[in-house]
């Protein structure tokens, strides 16, 4: 499988990322050379392996259900690029 | 030793709980060798003034008791800092100011360490040389008649260790992170257990990989931090409920008996003789330490690598979804809404985060997930299946921790797969969610440090750390570099 220029441009419109024909021809070798890469995975015939998505092996414990006062609304203010009062801005989402 | 800078963490905390030295003598001490060091880039933000009122705080109110008692220290700038900038090293967080403390660092300050600034990395830690950093190149102490990297992700924060701009960190591994720069810079890293340490309030790349420990000046210090920072953490449901053992006391470097394994796959095509040469000497040296050396198979290390690079790029584009220029961060214009997320995130993110989330997105694209992200996981289990195998007859192995010594920076940086080929003996722990920890053990013929990696069972760390410090002894390496910045 290779990615071609519409590909970039798929998955860029996916991943959110403005693209632009600059920004497809630039990506376009890196990211062939890197799947080309990966795909050294095909070599192994692996079919009946059990995936592992972590090396944690403990049971998830729950906490105590206690009420504790975090995250309050002036401090998670503080770092927004566009507020007003008690409000995050953006641009217009409704007609 | 002539400078207080130069003594190593352990040492200088014995000083100060004795009153030999009080806590401003040792925070002014690194403040003013750091004030000189600023060509070699280490520090993004600088909380000197603070540090040094903290440390006359401090000394007002002497307490024994604390392990790191008034030692100053700078941290990677992947670790959220209650009040003070927190970028990862990208132009998407310049500016931020978290309002609260990652759990990690809040152990190094509840027991008595000062905050010195905060160091730079790899963009989100993606890279090996620290060339990635929107805040520009960190410089490795070591050269030879040209500049080098340090590595990376953690480059800023081997740098610093290495030229004694901090008298210890703490780094993040994701695939190599610690281990790679401390081997760059002639310094000890150490990477945990994947669990042993909290990931809360580190800067999110790739959260089955992550893991955070401690870069130290030696072995011994590398316990005592490691000490510090373990333990559960209710707010990281995958931090081990593990009692914390006492690393440092129990440091032993009699290690008769060990059965140390050198794994065969990790003999390379095309290593360099000095790599080879290094790993011998690391052989004759457990072996004269009384160690049962045995040759041991990792049939499937070949094929880390490429499942690293499916693995690691699919978890972070999820991720960075969050860094949207609304509620944090940096912010560019758009006409709507969907414009200008994507116009923040092209012109916030730099090129290797954009090639990584790339290739998430695609192979967990419908159609791809089965061929890449699911094959992916299935390798990873015949990873970690290869390990516990070998520890089955082994209690430690032995490899070599790069496949070189640093390089002269931008010699690998429009290549991405000869830049991630740096993590080919680093990649497999992580996977297999093990300890490993690099160790200094000699110099090139450019005389640049080369390092040892010993990898061990999961929660395992006092066997490579007694092993390891065994190995430091019989070497003693000595930084050599001449202080050529200041």
């Amino acid at each position: 499988m290779s990615i071609t220029k519409d590909t970039v441009k798929k998955i860029s419109k996916l991943a959110r990322i403005a693209s632009n024909e600059k920004f497809e021809e630039h990506m376009i070798k890196d990211l062939n050379s890197i799947l080309k890469f990966v795909e050294q995975l095909n070599e192994i015939k692996i079919e009946k392996v059990e995936p592992l998505a972590s090396t944690v092996e403990q049971e998830l414990i729950k906490r105590d259900d206690i009420v504790k006062l975090m995250n309050e609304k002036k401090d998670i203010l503080v770092n927004s690029p566009v507020d007003n009062e008690d409000f995050y801005v953006v641009p217009k989402v409704i007609e | 030793m002539s400078e207080i800078y130069q003594l190593s963490l352990t040492e200088l905390v014995k000083k100060i709980k004795s009153k030999e030295l009080s806590c401003e003598e040792a925070t002014k001490s690194y403040v003013d060798r750091a004030s000189k060091s600023k060509k070699l880039n280490c520090y993004i933000s600088e909380t000197f003034d603070e540090a040094l009122n903290k440390a006359k705080e401090l000394d007002k109110k002497h307490n024994p008791d604390h392990k790191l008692f008034g030692a100053p220290m700078a941290v990677k700038d992947l670790f959220c800092t209650k009040g003070v900038q927190t970028t990862a090293s990208s132009k998407m967080l310049k500016g931020f100011k978290p309002q609260y403390e990652s759990t990690v660092t809040s152990k190094l300050w509840n027991q008595g360490a000062i905050l010195l600034g905060k160091l730079n990395c790899d963009e989100y830690a993606m890279g090996s040389s620290n060339e990635t950093s929107h805040f520009g190149n960190v410089i490795n102490p070591y050269r030879n008649d040209k500049d080098l990297v340090p590595g990376g992700s953690s480059g800023g924060s081997s740098s610093a260790v290495a030229a004694h701009l901090t008298s210890a960190t703490v780094g993040t591994d994701t695939g190599g992170s610690i281990r790679q720069p401390a081997s760059f810079t002639g310094t000890v890293g150490l990477k945990p257990t994947y669990g042993r340490c909290s990931r809360w309030g580190i800067v999110a790349f790739a959260s089955s990989l992550d893991q955070a420990g401690p870069m130290t000046k030696d072995v011994a210090d590398a316990a005592l931090l490691l000490e510090v920072i373990s333990g559960h953490d209710q707010k990281d449901s995958t931090s081990a409920q593990k009692e914390v053992e006492p690393f440092s006391k129990n440091l032993n470097h009699n290690i008769k008996g060990l059965k140390v394994g050198i794994p065969k796959e990790y003999k390379v095509d095309g290593m360099p003789k000095e790599i080879i040469d290094l790993w011998d000497k690391g052989v004759e040296i457990v072996k004269s330490l009384g160690c049962e050396v045995k040759e041991i198979s990792l049939p499937h290390t070949k094929y880390a690598l490429p499942t690293y690079y499916i693995i690691a790029p699919a978890e972070a584009s999820s991720n960075l979804a969050r860094y949207d220029g609304v509620r944090y961060g940096f912010r560019a214009e758009g006409k709507d809404l969907i414009e200008m997320y994507e116009n923040t995130r092209a012109e916030g993110f730099g090129d290797e985060v954009k090639r990584r989330i790339l290739i998430g997105t695609y192979v967990l694209s419908s159609g791809y997930y089965d061929a890449y992200y699911l094959k992916a996981q299935k390798v990873r289990r015949l990873i970690k299946n290869d390990f516990d195998e070998a520890f089955k007859k082994v209690d430690t192995i032995l490899t070599p921790t790069t496949p070189s010594s640093a390089f002269e920076i931008g010699k690998n940086i429009d290549d991405p797969i000869s830049m991630y080929l740096n993590d080919v003996f680093t990649v497999p722990t992580n996977l297999a969610g093990l300890p490993g920890i690099s160790i200094p053990a000699g110099y090139d013929q450019n005389n640049l440090p080369l390092g040892l990696q010993l990898i061990g069972r999961p929660f395992d760390e006092q066997t490579i750390l007694n092993n390891a410090y065994a190995i430091e002894k019989n070497i003693n390496f000595k930084p050599n570099y001449k202080d050529w910045w200041i």
